[in-house]
């Protein structure tokens, strides 16, 4: 059986309560907003490119502990990175937390920590929800995605 | 003789417990503790009994055949028909229609008695504790015929406020739209003063029952609301069957719900004559093991007697808001004078979907979210809470073991 402590690892914990990136960005940055209906988790990434790279990336809102650690440990792990990069560490990220794959590559990197949602599947989307989000920032869609 | 005399427990809820085959199940290596009953409850060996006879028995459909099968199927139908209407103490049987859940029996309404009736400029009032099935469909019929939506408030406590509500109240009010108990705080509403009010004000009163019937008992005709809805599946019944009483006369008058068999009673293709009522809102098939599974489920708790139910039941919420609100962090949202059922609660600092996945470890089942009420979270300015919701098979050491773990949440996430 999946341990409570797999799921609410320290990193996680820590990050949820000092979210890193919590900030709006001034334009001419990109935008997306994220929402997950069923339990009213909310999500704004902000993005700011260079050409093909992510100078800046930041994010607000209001959801679990999952959530905000996600969002923040995504924008930490995704500053710097091309874009095509931040594509292919979206799709190794949903995997790892959908149970696709036990197998992490390198570029997973930290997020390894988030390994043990695969467990919890109710908790999936509490984890992507940031995900989904920036990739709608990055492909600039203006209706707010949801989870569902 | 002895003098000692043994006083029979009112109401022995391990008995109670040993009904519900579920109650049984472990999770996640726990026993089950089952606090999720607002959300829909558990259901009692003798209405799954009933639902199985009524396949291995009298399975055929109803209302038209000459054949022995489609007459018994009938006869329990129509016999499941009365007994929603002992329980509702609805004058008679042709005043229930049934419906796939307090949800449905509500669209019916806006659909055919509000379209009839609501005309551009009218207004339909509810509250701001509706559940979203007794905001959307009246939302849906305003926004057709251009007409207005009026929402009263509730205070800090979760209580209606009734002399906003009384305001509100006006010739252009068409509809009162109103839940009995609110789902999302357990507030119980004044609903006899509320459809007084209403009806001096000329205007017709559905009050959505869905959480109020499982805890209280009901009297339509004492409360004399228009129509009253509620949904099985909260009533210990199956899913997927509700009912709707309506006054007769009212029901006679509105126009159909939907088209299709059953419902008519001549058919060409220039006319259509219509069936009497309560058939002429039943369209097509319904789910008859439903209803007979419902009827088991009324059943059920006539036999436990709603009075005891609630009586359990309410014990329970007031040691469960006295420990849980002992908690240091813990604020309970919704805290009406009058209660039934619900303990709706958030931590500070903890997210409620998280305080779920660690009650889920325990084996506890709570609901954590908005519960389909997202204005009243905004109104308490807070996305979601963790609920807490007892059934009549609940017992104190369940809550024991929710006040634990809720100490348990803030050793792992505090």
């Amino acid at each position: 059986m999946a341990d409570l402590r797999d799921l609410y690892q320290e990193v996680i914990l820590e990050h949820s309560k000092a979210p890193r990136n919590y900030r709006v960005l001034a334009p001419p940055s990109t935008q997306a907003e994220g929402f997950n209906p069923l339990c009213g988790d909310r999500c704004t990434v902000y993005l700011s490119l260079k050409g093909d790279v992510i100078e800046d990336i930041s994010f607000q809102g209001s959801g679990c502990a999952i959530s905000r650690a996600s969002a923040s440990m995504m924008t930490q792990s995704l500053k710097g990175k091309t874009t095509h990069e931040a594509e292919q560490l979206y799709e190794q990220f949903h995997s790892m937390v959908t149970g696709a794959t036990n197998a992490h590559s390198e570029q997973i990197g930290k997020l390894a920590v988030f390994a043990g949602v695969s467990e919890f599947p109710a908790r999936v989307k509490c984890a992507t929800l940031a995900w989904h989000t920036f990739k709608a920032a990055l492909h600039n869609e203006r209706e707010p995605i949801t989870t569902e | 003789m002895s003098v000692h005399t043994t006083v029979a427990p009112s109401y022995d809820v391990e008995a109670v417990r040993a009904d519900f085959p579920i109650l049984r199940e472990q999770v996640h290596g726990h026993p089950l503790v089952y606090l999720d009953n607002a959300a829909t409850t558990q259901k009692p060996t003798a209405v799954i009994d009933a639902l199985v006879r009524y396949y291995h028995h009298s399975n055929a459909n109803i209302h038209r055949g000459v054949h022995l099968l489609s007459e018994r199927a009938t006869e329990d139908y129509e016999t499941a028909r009365s007994k929603v209407q002992a329980f509702l103490h609805a004058r008679e049987p042709r005043e229930i229609i049934f419906t796939r859940g307090a949800t449905e029996a509500i669209n019916l309404v806006a659909q055919t008695y509000g379209k009839a009736n609501v005309t551009a400029g009218d207004e339909v009032l509810i509250t701001a504790m509706e559940h979203h099935s007794n905001i959307v469909p009246w939302q849906m019929l305003c926004n057709e015929k251009g007409a207005h939506l009026r929402v009263s408030s509730i205070n800090e406590r979760g209580e209606l406020d009734f002399d906003a509500f009384q305001n509100l109240l006006g010739p252009r009010t068409k509809i009162v739209a109103i839940g009995h108990v609110s789902n999302a705080l357990g507030t119980v509403n004044p609903v006899k003063r509320i459809i007084e009010k209403a009806h001096a004000a000329g205007a017709r009163v559905l009050i959505d029952g869905a959480q109020a019937a499982p805890h209280i008992p009901v009297n339509v005709e004492d409360l004399d609301c228009d129509f009253y809805a509620f949904s099985g599946h909260k009533v210990y019944g199956p899913t997927g069957i509700g009912a709707l009483y309506g006054k007769a006369e009212l029901l006679e008058a509105m126009p159909p719900y939907q088209g299709g068999g059953d419902m008519i009673s001549y058919v060409t293709f220039e006319k259509t004559l219509y069936n009497k009522i309560p058939h002429k809102f039943e369209a097509g098939t319904p789910d008859i093991a439903g209803v007979i599974g419902l009827g088991a489920a009324l059943d059920y708790l006539q036999q436990l007697g709603i009075e005891k139910i609630g009586a359990h039941e309410h014990a329970l919420l007031e040691q469960a808001t006295e420990r849980i609100a002992s908690v240091p962090g813990v604020r309970i949202i919704g805290t009406a004078r009058e209660k039934a059922s619900v303990l709706s609660f958030v931590v500070e600092g903890i997210h409620p979907h998280d305080i779920g996945t660690i009650l889920d470890r325990e084996g506890i089942a709570v609901r954590t979210g908005h519960h389909c009420a997202q204005p009243v979270m905004d109104l308490f300015a807070i996305p979601a809470t963790v609920r807490a919701s007892f059934g009549l098979y609940n017992t104190k050491r369940e809550v024991d073991a929710l006040a634990r773990s809720i100490e348990k949440v803030k050793e792992i996430l505090g």
